[in-house]
C-alpha cells in the first residue's frame, strides 16, 4: 500500500507543481489545490499507514495515530479558506486588469 | 493557565471582532486605538515578567505538557511583543489621518494581523506556529489590498500564491518532523532531537531544511525575497509600516528553531552566504529606488540581511547584536514608510517619487523626522542601529568571519547612506519652480495623525540611545537564554499543570 500511496502523492505533487508554474491564474489555482490535497495525504502518511483501523476506539491494537488526522482537519479548513480567498482575489484581478495572466498584463508575443 | 500570557492574543481578537461589529467609523477608530494601547500595556507588563522571571509558560486547558497548546514567553518573545505593540500604536494613530477610510475594516484587519503576529511569537508548538502564520497572512492579504488599486491587486495575488506554496511546504515540513520525532511541541522536540534513532535522522533533516526554507520565504531572504519590494512599495504607507514586523516573524522563527532544534544541521554557512546576498540586494535596491516607498521597502530587505547575518554567526554576541537590531531596525523602517506616505501626500502629483518637485514649505518637522529615521536606518551614531552594527562587527571578528562580514556590512552601510542622502536632498532641498502646495483645509488632522504616528516610533527608539547600555545587557541576556535550550525545556515542563510538586 505504501508504494501505491507514494506514487499517488508524487503524481499529485507533479501535476500541482506543473499547473502552478503556468502563466494563467486559473491553472495556478488548480495547481495550488492539487498541492494542498497532496500535502494532506502526506500528513496522513506521517503517522504511519494502517488500513481498516480506527483510532480512539476500543478495538485491540494496532491503532492508527489520531494526531495527523487532527492536523489534516485543520489544514483542510485553512487551505479551503485560503483557496476561496485566492479565487475571489483572482476574479478581482481579472476584473481590474482585463485578463487572467499572473503578471496582470499579457507578455509580448505571449499566448 | 496564565491569563496575562493569553492577553496578547485575546486583546486583538476582541478588538478585531468588536471593530467588525460596530457600524460607525468613529467607533471603529476608538476600538482600534483603544485595543492598540491595551496591547501596549499588556506587552509592557509581559516584558516586566520576562525580565524578572526569564520564562513564563501557559498550557491551554490545563493539558499535560507534550499535549495541548503551549504558550511560552521568554525574553525574545517579550521583546518582539513590545516592538509589535509600539508599531500597532503608531500605525493606528497614523491611520486616523485618513488612511483608514481608504478601504473598509482597516482597524479590524490590523487587530487580526496583530493576533497572528503575537501568536507566532508566543507559541511553543510547531503546528500552532503554522496556524498563527495563516492568521497573520490572511489579514495581511486584505491589508495589502487596502485602498484598492490595480497594481495592489496584482501584488496581492503574487504574495498570496507564494505564501500558499509556503504554507504547503510548511505542512510537508511538519509532516516530516512529526514522522521523525513523533511530536510537534517545541520543548518536547528539543528533547527528542537529541535521542533520534539513526534511521529517522534523514527525515528530521529534510523537515528542518524545509522549515528553514519556509521561514526564509517569510523573512524575504534571497533567493526567496523578490516578492517583498514590489508588494511593500505597492501597499498603502500605513499598512507597509505595519508589515515591517512581518519579515521579523520569519527571522524570529529561524532564530527560535535554529537555537532550539536545528543546532546541528549545518545552517550557518548557508544562511551567512544568503544573508550577504540579501544585504547586497537591499543596498543596490535602495540606490536604484525611484520612489521613497520603494527605498523603504529595500531598507526592509537590508535590515533582514543584517539580522540574518547576525543570526547565522550564532554566537552569543552576534545574537545579542541581532536582538538589539530587531528592536531598532523594525521601528526605524516602519518610520520610513510613514514618512514616505506623508511626503507623498504633501507633494501632490509627484507623490513620493525621487524627482525635484514643489517645495514642502514651512515644515521643519518632516525633514527632521526623515533625517533622524535615515540616520537610524543607515546605522550611524548616535542611534541604536550604530550600536547594533558595531556589536555585530565585533561578534564577527570573534567568530572568525570578519573577512566576510566586515566588507558586507560596511559597503552596504555606505550604499544605504548614499541612497538615503540622495533621497533626502532631492525631496527636501531640490525644489522645482512653483510654490509649495498648501495643505487644504480640514487636512490638519492628517498632519496631526502623521506627527503622532511618526513621533511614537521616534520616541520608541529613544530608549535604545539613552539607555543603550541597559538595552545591550538585555540583548545579551536574551542571547544567553536562546543559546540554552535546556532552560527552555525545563521552563515548559515546570509549567505542566499535572506535574507533581517536587
Amino acid at each position: 500500500m505504501e508504494a501505491l500511496f507514494a506514487a499517488a502523492l508524487g503524481l499529485l505533487v507533479a501535476a500541482g507543481v506543473y499547473l502552478t508554474l503556468r502563466p494563467r491564474l486559473f491553472s495556478v489555482l488548480l495547481g495550488l489545490t492539487l498541492l494542498s490535497y497532496a500535502v494532506n495525504l502526506f500528513l496522513l502518511a506521517s503517522g504511519g499507514l494502517l488500513a481498516g483501523r480506527l483510532p480512539l476506539t476500543d478495538q485491540p491494537p494496532p491503532w492508527p495515530d489520531p494526531l495527523p488526522q487532527a492536523l489534516i482537519l485543520t489544514a483542510i479548513v485553512i487551505s479551503f479558506g485560503m483557496t476561496a480567498f485566492l479565487i475571489v482575489l483572482s476574479l478581482r484581478a481579472v476584473a481590474e486588469t482585463g485578463h487572467d495572466h499572473v503578471e496582470g498584463r499579457e507578455e509580448e508575443g505571449g499566448r | 493557565m496564565n491569563l496575562l500570557l493569553v492577553a496578547p492574543l485575546l486583546v486583538p481578537l476582541a478588538g478585531g471582532v468588536l471593530a467588525l461589529l460596530v457600524r460607525s467609523p468613529s467607533a471603529e477608530r476608538a476600538i482600534g486605538v483603544g485595543s492598540a494601547f491595551a496591547l501596549l500595556a499588556v506587552a509592557v507588563a509581559l516584558f516586566g515578567v520576562a525580565l524578572e522571571q526569564g520564562y513564563a509558560t501557559s498550557q491551554m486547558g490545563e493539558w499535560p505538557v507534550p499535549f495541548g497548546i503551549t504558550l511560552v514567553l521568554d525574553r525574545l518573545a517579550a521583546t518582539m511583543l513590545l516592538v509589535t505593540a509600539v508599531l500597532a500604536v503608531a500605525v493606528t494613530l497614523n491611520a486616523l489621518g485618513g488612511a483608514d477610510t481608504r478601504g473598509r475594516h482597516f482597524h479590524a484587519l490590523v487587530q487580526f494581523q496583530l493576533l497572528g503576529v503575537n501568536g507566532a511569537f508566543l507559541t511553543g508548538d510547531l503546528f500552532n506556529l503554522f496556524v498563527f502564520f495563516e492568521v497573520l497572512l490572511i489579514a495581511s492579504y486584505a491589508l495589502l489590498m487596502h485602498g484598492a488599486r490595480p497594481e495592489r491587486t496584482v501584488a496581492t495575488v503574487h504574495v498570496a500564491v507564494l505564501n500558499l506554496l509556503g504554507s504547503t511546504l510548511f505542512l510537508v515540513a511538519v509532516g516530516c518532523i512529526y514522522a521523525a520525532a513523533g511530536s510537534l511541541n517545541l520543548a518536547d522536540l528539543a528533547e527528542r532531537a537529541a535521542t533520534l534513532p539513526a534511521d529517522r535522522e534523514g527525515l528530521w533533516r529534510a523537515g528542518a531544511w524545509l522549515l528553514v526554507v519556509v521561514f526564509a520565504l517569510k523573512a524575504a531572504l534571497l533567493p526567496l525575497g523578490f516578492w517583498l519590494p514590489t508588494a511593500y512599495a505597492a501597499a498603502d504607507g500605513t499598512v507597509a509600516a505595519l508589515f515591517a514586523i512581518l519579515t521579523k516573524v520569519g527571522v524570529v522563527a529561524i532564530l527560535r528553531t535554529g537555537t532550539l532544534l536545528f543546532g546541528d544541521i549545518g545552517l550557518e554557512p548557508v544562511v551567512l552566504a544568503l544573508a550577504i546576498a540579501t544585504l547586497a540586494l537591499g543596498a543596490v535596491g535602495m540606490m536604484a529606488a525611484r520612489r521613497l516607498s520603494q527605498l523603504a521597502a529595500y531598507a526592509v530587505v537590508l535590515s533582514v540581511g543584517t539580522l540574518l547575518l547576525a543570526v547565522s554567526l550564532s554566537t552569543r554576541a552576534s545574537i545579542a547584536a541581532a536582538v538589539f537590531y530587531l528592536m531598532q531596525g523594525t521601528v526605524a523602517s516602519a518610520g520610513l514608510f510613514l514618512i514616505a506616505e506623508r511626503v507623498g501626500l504633501l507633494r501632490g502629483a509627484s507623490a513620493d517619487r525621487l524627482v525635484p518637485a514643489t517645495e514642502i514649505r514651512g515644515r521643519l518637522a518632516l525633514p527632521l523626522a526623515f533625517l533622524v529615521t535615515a540616520v537610524a536606518i543607515a546605522g550611524l551614531p548616535p542611534f541604536g542601529g550604530f550600536i547594533a552594527k558595531v556589536a555585530l562587527l565585533d561578534a564577527a571578528a570573534d567568530a572568525g568571519r570578519a573577512a566576510w562580514v566586515f566588507p558586507a556590512i560596511l559597503v552596504t552601510t555606505l550604499l544605504a547612506i548614499v541612497a538615503l542622502a540622495r533621497a533626502g536632498s532631492i525631496l527636501f532641498w531640490k525644489s522645482a519652480s512653483g510654490v509649495g502646495r498648501e495643505e487644504p483645509a480640514g487636512r490638519l488632522a492628517g498632519a496631526a495623525a502623521a506627527a503622532l504616528g511618526i513621533g511614537t516610533l521616534l520616541l520608541a527608539t529613544s530608549p535604545l540611545v539613552f539607555y543603550g547600555g541597559a538595552a545591550m545587557e538585555h540583548a545579551h541576556a536574551t542571547a544567553a537564554q536562546l543559546l540554552d535550550p535546556a532552560a527552555y525545556v525545563r521552563a515548559v515542563h515546570a509549567g505542566d499543570p499535572t506535574r507533581e510538586a517536587p
